[in-house]
């Protein structure tokens, strides 16, 4: 029971990695069904409509991101591993990667349905191709937050005496 | 999570580019000819790609084409199948009459329901409806029976009638999707207009009148009945004080301008499913647009094969979905 801090820390990392990634997975595939459907009746949008379809893969990535740097915070990555960091610290860990793991689930879930919206409105109007986007990629703007917050408590943490 | 239909949306919605809009068949009525507008049809997709001379050969196989995607897209059926009630019931009321009366039903049965017609023929010349489905087989015996006993052809048609507005507003409210739910009603209440001032300019009975019609949510059927059995002006009262006030002025005009004025209700109804991106209800608007939009080049072209005056079939074209 002694080791919980490093394995809170861990569970964070996990977490991070495990929420954006399956957000990120239902978001693309969602968007994917849709960029198929479009492309099935017009081929020639296929360039169009996968831009639209890899944006909410983006949560996935910084939940990667963040899972990295925890990982390396704590010595896991680098093979030197703070096995007696203490419980709090932990808990501390995994608090800073919560926002990334919430945010990036639910925000590359509602990205997804932006992002289908758009490649329906792009079927029918290729020429709004930017303003699709531009709907879709507003979601980004929380995932982008959710992203600098864990970050900085991640990168804050390390310097605490506990 | 309910289903999305992400994919058969997507698809339905590039199609939507497809559909006619009312500059196509304003083209159509400009055309100099018949045959040129037949060919400029031809030109947007219309058919199978043959060249057409009978334009409902050309209509329907433009609806074979649009049930065979639907199909490929949701196999299942029933989620449309209200959309199919009409045409089953319709044929029950074709077979009674071929079995049980002298008149010439030939080209009376109707293509495109859940049931095929020969079926329903064989259940009611054979009084065995165990092969009929649930929804159409209480009703096929009891309409037989109306008609054995009383021999008013009218008292088993309206029967039918009620029937299948009743299964349509069960079936919308089991549907769980707000807009067929919405349709359904929509349709009960057109109907239930429809046949409250025919039965008022007829001079029917209440009583005709409440066994003709369907219950609905926003209109009052005992009421609409006690207006009927009265005069039409009675039923326009009525009207005047539901959400319904334009269909009274609709009927004032014709009757037919009060079907062209329910049509372009029922376009209203769905138009915002054009920008849904998701559940089964933009693919059900589709269906109902592409009907509407065969029922607008049907009077087009009927037009123009009998050289009627264009300003006349304008009055009778309804809106689009596009």
């Amino acid at each position: 029971m002694e080791n919980l801090g490093i394995v809170f820390a861990l569970a964070g990392a996990a977490l991070a990695a495990l929420m954006a990634g399956i957000g990120s997975a239902i978001g693309v595939g969602m968007a994917g069904e849709a960029a198929a459907g479009v492309v099935t009746e017009d081929p020639n949008k296929f360039g169009k409509v996968l831009i639209l379809q890899l944006l909410p893969g983006t949560q996935g990535i910084y939940g990667l991101l963040i899972a990295f740097i925890t990982l390396s915070q704590i010595g896991i990555l680098g093979g030197n591993a703070d096995t007696a960091m203490s419980t709090a610290k932990g808990l501390l860990y995994l608090a800073a990667c919560l926002p990334m793991a919430f945010v990036g689930l639910w925000s590359a879930i509602r990205q997804a349905r932006a992002a289908v919206s758009g490649i329906q409105l792009v079927s029918k109007r290729p020429d709004q191709m930017g303003k699709s986007m531009i709907f879709a990629a507003m979601v980004e703007t929380y995932a982008i937050l959710a992203l600098l917050i864990s970050i900085l408590s991640i990168t804050g943490i390390g310097s605490l005496a506990m | 999570m309910a289903e999305q239909y992400t994919y058969a949306v997507s698809r339905i919605h590039a199609r939507e580019l497809d559909l006619l809009s009312a500059s196509d068949i304003e083209q159509i009525l400009g055309s100099a000819d018949y045959r040129e507008a037949m060919r400029y049809l031809a030109g947007k997709g219309y058919g199978n790609g043959e060249e057409y001379s009978d334009y409902e050969l050309m209509i329907k196989d433009e609806t074979d084409k649009m049930w065979a995607l639907i199909t490929e897209l949701i196999p299942d059926k029933e989620p449309f199948e209200t959309l199919l009630r009409q045409t089953d019931f319709h044929n029950l009321k074709a077979a009674i009459k071929a079995v049980y009366t002298s008149e010439n039903t030939e080209g009376c049965f109707e293509d495109g329901g859940s049931v095929e017609p020969e079926v329903i023929l064989e259940a009611v010349k054979l009084k065995n409806y165990g092969d009929l489905p649930e929804f159409l087989a209480g009703t096929a015996e009891s309409a037989v029976e109306i008609f054995l006993k009383t021999g008013d052809g009218q008292e088993c048609d309206i029967a039918v009638d009620k029937a299948c507005l009743e299964t349509i507003m069960m079936e919308g409210e089991a549907s769980g999707v707000k807009v067929i739910r919405d349709y359904a009603e929509l349709l009960t209440v057109l109907s239930d207009i429809k046949i409250a001032v025919r039965a008022a300019l007829t001079g029917k009975t209440k009583g005709f009148a409440e066994r003709a019609l369907a219950e609905c949510k926003t209109l009052d059927v005992s009421s609409l009945a006690d207006a009927a059995s009265k005069n039409a002006d009675e039923v326009f009262k009525y009207l005047e004080h539901t959400d319904y006030r334009e269909a009274a002025e609709a009927i004032k005009t014709s009757m037919s301008e009060f079907e062209k004025w329910a049509d372009n209700k029922i376009m209203e109804l769905i138009r915002g499913q054009k920008a849904n991106p998701f559940t089964i209800a933009p693919i059900f608007a589709y269906i109902l647009a592409k009907r509407n939009e065969t029922r607008a080049v049907r009077i087009a072209l009927s037009g123009k094969k009998n050289d009627l005056d264009m300003g006349l079939i304008r009055e009778r074209i309804r809106d689009l979905y596009v």
